[in-house]
């Protein structure tokens, strides 16, 4: 088996398992990935809930969809095989 | 012998100051110096319902305590400062097909006054607000049910200078518009993003001692 086969598949499966891993420390949103999170705040006089926006990176399915798909169509890619064009075989062909 | 007319005339002075003082319909400020007035809305969507708020608001309101009928006023809310967790989320509402804010810049609701007031306590009512409501470039009438709470001498307090006096009304409701009323993807991916919205609003507006 050819050595850059075996590389990308193990980069394929390094990188499954950091997309579901940082999916999964962040909180394991299973909504959109969100760039700002909403915060809760409350005003003592009026008593109204506001909400202000933090900026922050949270995951979500679409990041562990997107992830996981790109790492899975790398390792595939490693199954796939160029066409012979040696010409011993084109000569040895029974005509 | 003038002195018991002068007493009296300034009695009566007194009396229709405060009269008038108490009687009169104070306008609110809706332009919050603490930003916590805003618009939320929400539509049922694949995933997780599409939530966010439309801050920027502007506006004033006229109440008078004594003729809560009378109220009356406009709400505005700039299109470009709705926000959405998700940023591209965020560019698609604010783009061409959903809200268009370059074209249709103001979000607004405006009645002229109140229908079945009840008092919900001291200082609170409930009732019925009717009105135009503009959403990109569309306005249409509906009705909203709101609640109204008179803060009597808060305005100071909230901003820590009690010295400067004045009164703060918090207005609260909640209603909902099919977005394709109002021009936004009509009948488009209704299996993807819910045909109405809801929208959610607790607004104060601060009325300083004049």
């Amino acid at each position: 088996m050819d050595a850059w086969r075996v590389l990308v598949r193990g980069a394929s499966v390094i990188g499954i398992l950091f997309v579901f891993s940082f999916w999964s420390a962040k909180g394991y949103n299973r909504g959109w990935s969100q760039n700002q999170v909403p915060v809760k705040n409350i005003d003592p006089v009026t008593e109204i809930e506001f909400t202000t926006y933090k900026k922050r990176f949270i995951p979500g399915l679409d990041y562990l969809a997107g992830g996981t798909a790109l790492g899975l169509a790398l390792f595939g890619a490693t199954f796939l095989r160029r066409r012979s064009h040696n010409p011993s075989e084109l000569r040895s062909f029974p005509l | 012998m003038s002195a018991i007319p002068t007493t009296l005339r300034s009695i009566a002075f007194a009396g229709f100051t405060i009269v008038s003082a108490i009687a009169s319909p104070k306008t609110f400020d809706l332009q919050d110096p603490k930003g916590v007035n805003a618009i939320q809305f929400k539509l049922d969507s694949i995933l997780e319902p599409i939530a966010g708020t439309a801050g920027a608001i502007t506006g004033t309101v006229t109440f008078d305590p004594a003729a809560i009928e009378a109220t009356n006023g406009k709400v505005s809310a700039a299109a470009a400062s709705i926000v959405v967790p998700n940023a591209k989320m965020n560019e698609h509402l604010l783009g061409a097909s959903w809200v268009d804010a370059a074209k249709h810049p103001e979000i607004s609701f405006a009645f002229t006054s109140l229908t079945d007031v009840k008092s919900a306590g001291a200082n609170k009512w409930t009732a019925t607000a009717a009105g135009q409501f503009s959403l990109k470039g569309v306005t249409k009438e509906i009705t909203v049910p709101v609640s109204l709470t008179y803060l009597e001498g808060q305005f100071g307090t909230r901003l820590n200078k009690p010295e400067l006096g004045g009164d703060l009304l918090v207005v609260r409701g909640e209603f909902s518009v099919a977005r394709g009323d109002y021009g936004i993807k009509p009948g488009d991916s209704e299996d993807k993003v819910a045909p109405v919205i809801q929208l959610t609003f607790a607004l104060v507006g601060g009325a300083p001692k004049s």
